[in-house]
């Protein structure tokens, strides 16, 4: 494993071209695109004012960059430097901007979601679309680029539109029976619409592309209800966090619960693998130096060296009992993500804020728990293998395989935090985005096998 | 009296006896004088040796006065026979002795007796003052007790008030809170419809605010509002952007349909592979339950019911007949429903017909009915095989049963084979009397019966090991009973033309006859001995020959017992019967009627091959009882 040198960024913009070529970061009101082998510069374009959203168009030859303040957004062409376009809101002003996914359109919602501006590259051509409503995840896109799903809020009531990207042409409006749509999203191949509801009621409703309501599923009433929702990348499952610290599987066939996981405090599942991290001093010249102690020995001399130890069942999780007087409480599955196989289910439980889950979709049963010394901030399957990657804003990279889990130090100097990761669309590296600051991480397939023990 | 008597006791107390003489002489004439002169006298004497004051109270003057004071006394006292009287009236102080001894010692006794008596009740008196001093200290124990008691009692009743009080208070709170609740509840839902009215109303305003907002703005013709582009790019895919026409919309619902459309037949390729694995293993797990199902219940059945029949109860046999001929039915089932699974799997192949689908399913679920009504007659058959296995263990060690059983059997064995042995020597004989000397033909038959030996003690060892060796012996013994049944038969047949021969010697046709007979004979045995040695037991055979002829018209030549087969080849001379164990030869004899008995089974006995280890154990046990 090996770690780049250090780059400035800021505002946690840090992104890879969908062609995995280039890697754009923000520096203040600086873009600097860099290639992602040599990390030469490749591009450096100034922006009108401090960058605060950036984003690549899915062919990778534009960036989008959107001073939200001032209503601006800015986009840049990697093959003709001198080519500029800047689309300025107004006195309407901006919250979100975003590429549509053909790369040639670009989509600004206003203050106050008043509506939704789609500007074209192409053509003069604006269009507008009202109503959008201001939720959780309001617009997705088809993993194809073929539609969009908009949430929108008429009358007291909520409607989904689904629009054909290509021209922007109404497909379908119709209404939900939601009281208060909290997000849309598009299972991965396109023909089912997941719908919810906000957190106020446990709902999730499934509509076919066509507008037809496919399934309702509601596992419980008068409590919080839905946290977070993950298609499988097969669309096979659809995996539902909800406030009652649990993970709901819902089949696509016909979309009933296959099955429950509880994230109890109490470990006893006794096919359930659980990892500590275990921190401890360096102790130099100590005879049980383990590997990636000697990979980051030089640099960490003062930082607390950690690793991994296997648990003996039953194991207690350290919980942090959550206000519940209080709006959101810090309970519940907020974050869930499948990997690309299909195969493992990593979830997260507020009120365990230090704990990572992975659950075996084949057993339909818990795998293995990471146990970190502090709260994780961001996980992240490898895009190609069965691979976890997670961080607790601390020095260290953790990375979880179905062969084990390894606490690797990066050897970056100046208090490098990791904050977030990110993985290359190869699999092959991976991005650490600190406070200020961001650092390549280049996984190598030979020494990979050693560090994972 | 009393005055005098407690001077005359305070006195010597005070003073010495020498001074009581003394007083004696100052006090005597005081009372000696006026009361008691008469006794003076007579108690003089006594008064000298021991006596100090008391014998002042008779002087010589006065005995008589003291004498009737006395027997007054005395009488009072209830000893009127004892008078103490003068003893002469001439003697003035003297006294009859004995009454007054007698008197004294009446008093002495009496004082005693009082004395004891008094003692008793003083010591009574003391138990019963201690009893009563106890018995106050209990009484007023107990009367703190009671107090006490009271006391709690009371403070009880007061708690017991109290807490009624109490409950009465919390029921009051209840019903106070029950109806706050209520009232709340009521808010609540009050409130939230309010909330939701209001939240309502907000957002119509927000919204209209919102209108409003996009109006002004929209409207201002903010000149901000633009997209400055340098030049304006090529779509995506190279294509021009088309109109908005009726054709577009069309061809995009087309387009979503179709990728419906794809969408349903991927999935639905997925679910036609999962169908088809599926009835795969349906169609295999079938005929996998049709080959148990035809094959299980057979064995079982077969095998349990000879014994099982004999010790179940015809309520347990009946459903195992109900299995059989279920079983039966199942095979007859299971082979057309074979059939119809094949067929109906190759139409689910090719089209996934519903009727074939039902057929299947169908054919699986009577199948698993009838695997699972198997399996549980088979657990049925275990637990009553268990049951009865116990009861036999507590009656007797089935261990035990098994090894007498089994030495019973090898003793059978070996006397069916001691049997066999003597029967094929006896046959050896027979066949080798006509053409050899004795003792080749007694080398013969040692031989013969060393390789018989050597062969039945293969065959006992095979026994041993198993119980259908034993039968096979069975059947060895039988077809020589037969092969014996054919040689007498043979042999019968031979000694008739023989004795039509001797019938013809006698007749004056002899010299004509004999030559021929002799012949024949000849021809028969090949051989002159038995002609030598016949004769030597003629009356034997005459009586043989009687016999011969009145069984010979009936079915004895078919089946000779060998009793009688041993008579008439004078094989068990007298002497030598007689002087064997009369046990012995009664099991012979036994076992020849059985095998006489079994002979005429033979044929039957061939078809059925099962019915011999019951004839086994009933000849053990007949021998049994016999030796």
């Amino acid at each position: 494993m090996n770690f780049s040198e250090v780059f400035k960024q800021s505002n946690q913009l840090c992104r890879v071209s969908p062609d995995g070529k280039y890697l754009a970061t923000c520096v203040q009101y600086r873009l600097v695109v860099r290639d992602v082998n040599t990390l030469q510069i490749l591009h450096l374009y100034t922006c009108l004012d401090q960058i605060v959203h950036m984003e690549w168009s899915s062919d990778s030859l534009f960036i989008l960059c959107a001073m939200y303040k001032r209503g601006l957004v800015q986009v840049w062409s990697l093959e003709q430097p001198d080519w500029y376009c800047k689309i300025d809101e107004g006195s309407i002003g901006l919250v979100s901007s975003r590429w549509s996914p053909d790369g040639r359109h670009i989509l600004n919602t206003t203050e106050f979601h008043l509506r939704v501006t789609v500007w074209s590259l192409c053509t003069k051509a604006v269009s507008y679309i009202k109503y959008p409503k201001a939720c959780q995840k309001g617009i997705d896109f088809s993993r194809d680029g073929c539609y969009m799903a908009l949430a929108e809020r008429r009358d007291c009531r909520d409607y989904v539109s689904v629009f054909v990207c290509d021209d922007w042409h109404l497909l379908r409006h119709f209404e939900t029976e939601t009281q208060d749509l909290a997000g849309v999203e598009w299972s991965p191949n396109g023909c089912v619409l997941a719908v919810w509801d906000s957190c106020l009621e446990y709902k999730v409703l499934l509509y076919s592309l066509d507008g037809r309501l496919l399934s309702t599923f509601s596992a419980y009433e008068w409590s919080l209800g839905i946290k977070s929702l993950a298609w499988s990348p097969s669309s096979q499952f659809l995996a539902i966090g909800s406030y009652d610290e649990k993970v709901r599987i819902l089949n696509h066939i016909t979309w009933k619960k296959v099955t429950e996981f509880d994230h109890p405090a109490t470990i006893n599942n006794t096919k359930a693998v659980v990892y500590k991290e275990v921190e401890r001093k360096p102790v130099v010249g100590s005879p049980d130096l383990s590997i990636q102690q000697h990979i980051t020995m030089g640099s960490t001399l003062f930082n607390t060296q950690s690793k991994y130890e296997i648990c003996p069942l039953p194991v207690q999780v350290p919980v942090v009992k959550p206000d519940l007087d209080r709006a959101n409480p810090k309970v519940g599955v907020s974050s869930m993500a499948f990997s690309s196989d299909n195969r493992y289910l990593a979830t997260k439980n507020d009120s365990m804020a230090c704990v990572v889950w992975v659950w075996d979709m084949q057993r339909l049963g818990l795998l293995a728990v990471l146990e970190q010394t502090s709260a994780v901030r961001c996980f992240q399957w490898d895009p190609r293998r069965p691979r976890l990657a997670l961080c607790t804003g601390n020095a260290k990279l953790y990375l979880w395989s179905p062969a084990g889990c390894v606490s690797v130090q990066v050897p970056a100097e100046g208090g490098f935090q990791v904050q977030s990761v990110t993985w290359h669309c190869s699999g092959d590296s991976l991005i650490l985005l600190g406070k200020e600051q961001l650092c390549l991480c280049y996984m190598e397939v030979g020494e990979e096998e050693d560090d994972i023990k | 009296m009393e005055d005098w008597w407690t001077t005359a006791t305070i006195e010597p107390s005070i003073e010495n006896h020498e001074l009581s003489g003394i007083a004696r002489m100052t006090m005597s004439p005081s009372w000696h004088h006026n009361k008691l002169p008469t006794m003076h006298s007579s108690t003089m004497p006594l008064s000298k040796s021991s006596y100090n004051v008391l014998s002042a109270f008779c002087t010589e003057d006065n005995v008589p006065r003291c004498i009737s004071y006395i027997n007054q006394e005395m009488d009072s006292l209830g000893f009127s026979s004892a008078c103490i009287e003068a003893s002469s009236p001439e003697v003035s102080g003297g006294l009859n002795t004995v009454p007054a001894l007698n008197g004294m010692y009446e008093l002495l006794q009496m004082q005693r007796r009082s004395q004891r008596s008094r003692q008793e009740q003083e010591a009574e008196s003391l138990k019963s003052s201690s009893a009563l001093e106890h018995l106050q200290i209990t009484n007023s124990r107990l009367k703190d007790q009671l107090e006490l008691s009271k006391r709690e009692t009371s403070g009880l009743h007061e708690a017991e008030r109290q807490l009624q009080l109490k409950i009465k208070t919390l029921q009051n709170c209840l019903k106070t809170e029950k109806d706050e609740e209520q009232k709340l509840q009521s808010i609540i839902a009050s409130r939230a419809s309010q909330y939701s009215h209001d939240a309502k109303r907000k957002e119509r305003e927000s919204t209209k605010l919102k209108e409003r907002l996009n109006q002004l703005l929209v409207e201002k013709r903010d000149k901000k509002l633009a997209i400055d582009v340098l030049n304006y790019l090529g779509r995506a895919d190279g294509k021009r952007s088309q109109w908005k026409t009726g054709k577009v919309e069309a061809r995009h619902e087309g387009e979503m349909y179709k990728s419906l459309l794809s969408d349903y037949e991927v999935r639905h390729r997925a679910l036609m592979l999962e169908n088809v694995e599926l009835k795969k293993v349906l169609q295999q797990m079938k005929r996998e339950m049709v080959s148990i199902l035809s094959l299980s219940p057979r064995k079982p059945c077969s095998s349990f019911r000879d014994h099982v029949e004999d010790s179940l109860e015809l309520s347990t046999r009946s459903p195992l007949r109900d299995s059989t001929a279920g079983s039966d039915r199942d095979k007859e089932v299971g082979d057309c429903s074979r059939e119809t699974l094949d067929q109906s799997c190759d139409h689910a192949r090719e089209q996934s017909c519903e009727h074939a689908r039902e057929q299947l399913t169908n054919s699986i679920r009577q199948q698993w009915r009838r695997l699972k009504s198997h399996m549980e007659r088979l657990d049925s058959q275990a637990s009553l095989v268990q049951q009865s296995q116990q009861r036999a263990g507590k009656e007797l060690v089935p261990r035990q049963i098994h090894e007498e059983e089994m030495g019973r059997m090898r003793l059978e064995v070996q006397q069916c084979k001691d049997f066999i042995q003597t029967q094929q020597q006896l046959l050896q004989q027979q066949l080798n009397s006509p053409c050899y000397d004795d003792e080749t033909a007694a080398l013969l038959n040692d031989c013969y019966t060393l390789e018989e030996k050597e062969r039945l003690k293969e065959e006992w060892r095979l026994f041993d090991e198993q119980r259908r060796n034993f039968e096979r012996e069975r059947e060895n013994f039988t077809e020589a009973a037969i092969r014996l049944g054919h040689e007498k038969k043979a042999f019968e047949e031979d000694r008739a033309s023989w004795l039509k021969n001797q019938f013809l010697n006698i007749t004056p046709f002899v010299d004509r006859k004999r030559h021929s007979a002799s012949e024949t004979q000849h021809a028969l045995s090949t051989s002159s001995e038995p002609d030598m040695r016949i004769p030597s037991t003629p009356a034997r055979l005459t009586k043989s020959r009687t016999y011969a002829a009145f069984s010979t018209p009936k079915a004895v030549a078919g089946m000779p017992s060998t009793a009688e087969l041993y008579h008439t080849l004078r094989l068990i001379p007298d002497s030598s019967s007689s002087s064997r164990g009369s046990s012995k030869r009664g099991s012979w004899q036994e076992s020849n009627t059985i095998h006489s008995r079994e002979d005429s089974r033979v044929r039957s006995r061939d078809r059925y091959g099962g019915g011999d280890c019951c004839s086994i154990f009933s000849l053990g046990l007949e021998e049994n009882s016999l030796t």
